[in-house]
């Protein structure tokens, strides 16, 4: 009786499997099925072709990398990195870097420690009216940074906190809250309810609770919901942009200093725009299929 | 609980009344230690957001009632619709409402379409599959200012730029050279951002296509359905949700969008949008009633989109319950 028990659901399983690989296989091999699979990949290389395009550029010399037609195999060189990490022409962009990375890790970790009593309180004991709270936590991501930018310029301006990094990193932490409580609620409706109950029969605490068994077992999920966090606050520009000068000017806005700049200097426009994108490119490509959960905001399983 | 289940065997019979748990009055609540104990982890996150997005915004709705204007401090007054009237009358102001509209509309619907279409190729069984995948993601994964810096100096520019040059390796040296972006500068900006939001769908519909039960699609197999009837049958029901989610998600974001019409155009050629004019407004002319007005009108434009999108994610979320 047990064994049928243990087999049975193993034995579901595979034949899902099974059903789903027969699926597929039938739909594969025809020439359709080739022609299809052709067609995929010239889209796939199509989108990325930018992306390749601005790392291939990046690595030429600037006289290479203004021509017409396009001169793809160009000798590589490394001065266009130079150029924009070397300072030579116009500003250092090591203090913007450093302030995007302090405003996107710090706010980062302030968001986990926020959300993670917050997506407990919603899921494990949920409180009363708790889907509410839940709509009024998405809610706020539908109200545009726009319509907060005024006051938050005013304020700023009034209290002195105009151009400087830790105002920015209260914003940011705000902007990715909603979401973060969001994705980790839905990780955390997973865990079995028993394992807590047991937890406090044994008398542990929130804090004992939270430390030595949700934050293990969900450590998956919280470091999918803060590499989201990470991208949003190292990509952000309109806050940075219009609360930010000098000082505490971040990786994006110091990017705008190319705005206007000519083609001369393309090969430094395309290593500025690799450069500054590089951390969100390996996270993103490491975590693929956590991206695609979390930009749902957990809802998509 | 049990009055619910047990149902009466008279039917005619007055159902019983519900056994109403009585309301505790407030002291009562405020007392239970039980209760707060549940709230406590809660508070924090909560009384952070209210702080910081629901007080400023109720800030941004005051001013947009006043003429406030930096340059003009004495002359403030509240209780007036000046700045509403000016939003709608202005042909400037007018026209970056409209572009707002038609960037959102458009960029969203090409990017769904195509979404759609790819993550059904990316759905079968093919050499390879994942490695197109990965190439997918890039767009999505460059930083937005940096996009729009690539697409502004080493796509669009019509001297250097790929595509001009593209044309000439193609066509030879005769071939026209558009100056993309002062020629065609809505659809500039909007070619890029479809570049970068497709991936964004297909992500989000290839995750919806992976979530079809197997068994019934090849019951439909069986039962002799053809592709097309499958399709229409099966996927696109299943797939409803996931369409609305990502319509809903990428219409909150583009209609946000700030990143390419400040890099692309600097809002140029009839292509400032809500965001880029109340940036303007807000940092150029210093009329904070005014850029209040546009923000409320923004808040109100995102409200209407989303009520009627909200009932998906509602779904969505009772079943990941």
């Amino acid at each position: 009786m047990t064994t049928a028990l243990a087999a049975n659901p193993s034995k579901t399983a595979a034949e899902k499997r099974a059903s789903n690989a027969r699926v597929r296989n039938n739909r594969r091999g025809s020439k359709g099925g080739i022609f299809l699979g052709l067609l995929a990949w010239v889209i796939g290389i199509i989108f990325v072709f930018p992306v390749f395009y601005m790392l291939l550029t990046s690595l030429h010399s600037e006289f290479d990398a203004a021509t017409n037609p396009p001169s793809f195999f160009a000798p590589l060189t490394l001065d266009g990195y130079r150029e924009f990490f070397g300072a030579s022409s116009g500003a250092s962009p090591w203090p913007p870097l450093i302030n995007s990375a302090t405003a996107s890790i710090v706010s980062t970790i302030v968001v986990i420690l926020l959300a993670i009593p917050a997506a407990y309180a919603l899921s494990v004991k949920p409180v009363e009216k708790w889907t509410d709270v839940m709509f009024f936590f998405l809610s706020t991501k539908f109200l545009p940074a726009v319509a907060g930018l005024l006051p938050l310029y005013i304020i700023a301006k009034t209290i002195g906190v105009l151009d400087n990094i830790n105002f920015i990193v209260i914003l940011y932490t705000a902007m990715n809250l909603p979401i973060a409580v969001w994705m980790l609620r839905s990780f955390l409706a997973d865990i079995p309810v028993e394992l807590f109950e047991a937890a406090s029969i044994d008398g542990a605490g929130l804090i004992r609770t939270l430390r030595s068994i949700i934050v293990p077992i969900i450590s998956p999920g919280i470091a999918a919901t803060a590499l989201i966090c990470f991208i949003f606050s190292w990509n952000e520009l309109l806050l940075a942009n219009t609360l930010t000068s000098i000082v505490a000017q971040t990786a994006p806005v110091f990017l705008t200093s190319f705005v206007t700049s000519q083609g001369l200097f393309l090969a430094k426009v395309c290593a500025a725009a690799t450069a500054v994108s590089l951390p969100v490119l390996i996270a993103g490509f490491a975590a693929q299929d956590k991206l695609v959960q979390g930009l749902s905001l957990g809802a998509v399983k | 609980m049990a009055t619910a289940t047990a149902t009466p065997p008279d039917q005619t019979a007055p159902a019983p009344k519900k056994t109403k748990v009585p309301e505790r009055s407030f002291g009562e609540r405020w007392g239970d230690k039980k209760g707060w104990a549940r709230r406590v982890p809660l508070l924090p996150a909560l009384a952070f957001i209210v702080i910081m997005t629901q007080l400023p915004f109720v800030a941004t709705i005051l001013v947009s009632f006043t003429n406030w204007n930096a340059n003009y401090p004495d002359e403030i007054k509240f209780g007036t619709l000046q700045n509403f009237v000016t939003v709608f009358t202005d042909a400037g102001l007018r026209q970056s409402v409209f572009f707002t509209i038609l960037l959102t509309v458009t960029v969203v619907l090409v990017s769904l379409a195509f979404g759609l279409g790819i993550a059904l190729l990316l759905n079968r069984n093919f050499i390879g599959r994942g490695a197109v995948r990965t190439m997918m993601i890039a767009p999505f994964l460059v930083v937005p200012v940096a996009a729009a810096l690539l697409w502004k100096h080493a796509m669009y520019n019509p001297e250097y730029g790929l595509f001009n040059g593209l044309l000439t390796q193609v066509f030879g040296a005769s071939a026209p050279q558009p100056d993309w972006i002062t020629d065609f500068p809505r659809l500039a900006i909007m070619g890029e951002l479809i570049w970068q939001w497709t991936p964004f769908m297909t992500l989000i519909l290839l995750a919806g296509l992976q979530s079809r039960p197997g068994d019934v699609m090849e019951a439909a197999q069986v039962d002799g359905a053809n592709a097309w009837q499958t399709f229409a049958n099966m996927t696109m029901p299943h797939m409803r949700r996931y369409l609305e989610l990502a319509g809903l998600l990428g219409t909150i974001y583009i209609i946000q969008q700030f990143d390419s019409v400040f890099t692309l155009t600097a809002g140029a050629y009839g292509t400032a949008n809500l965001p880029y004019t109340i940036y303007q407004t807000l940092y150029n002319a210093q009329d904070y009633g005014l850029a209040s007005a546009q923000g409320v009108i923004v808040v109100i434009g995102t409200i209407i989109i989303a009520t009627f999108a909200l009932r998906t994610v509602s779904s969505l979320f009772e079943e990941g319950n």
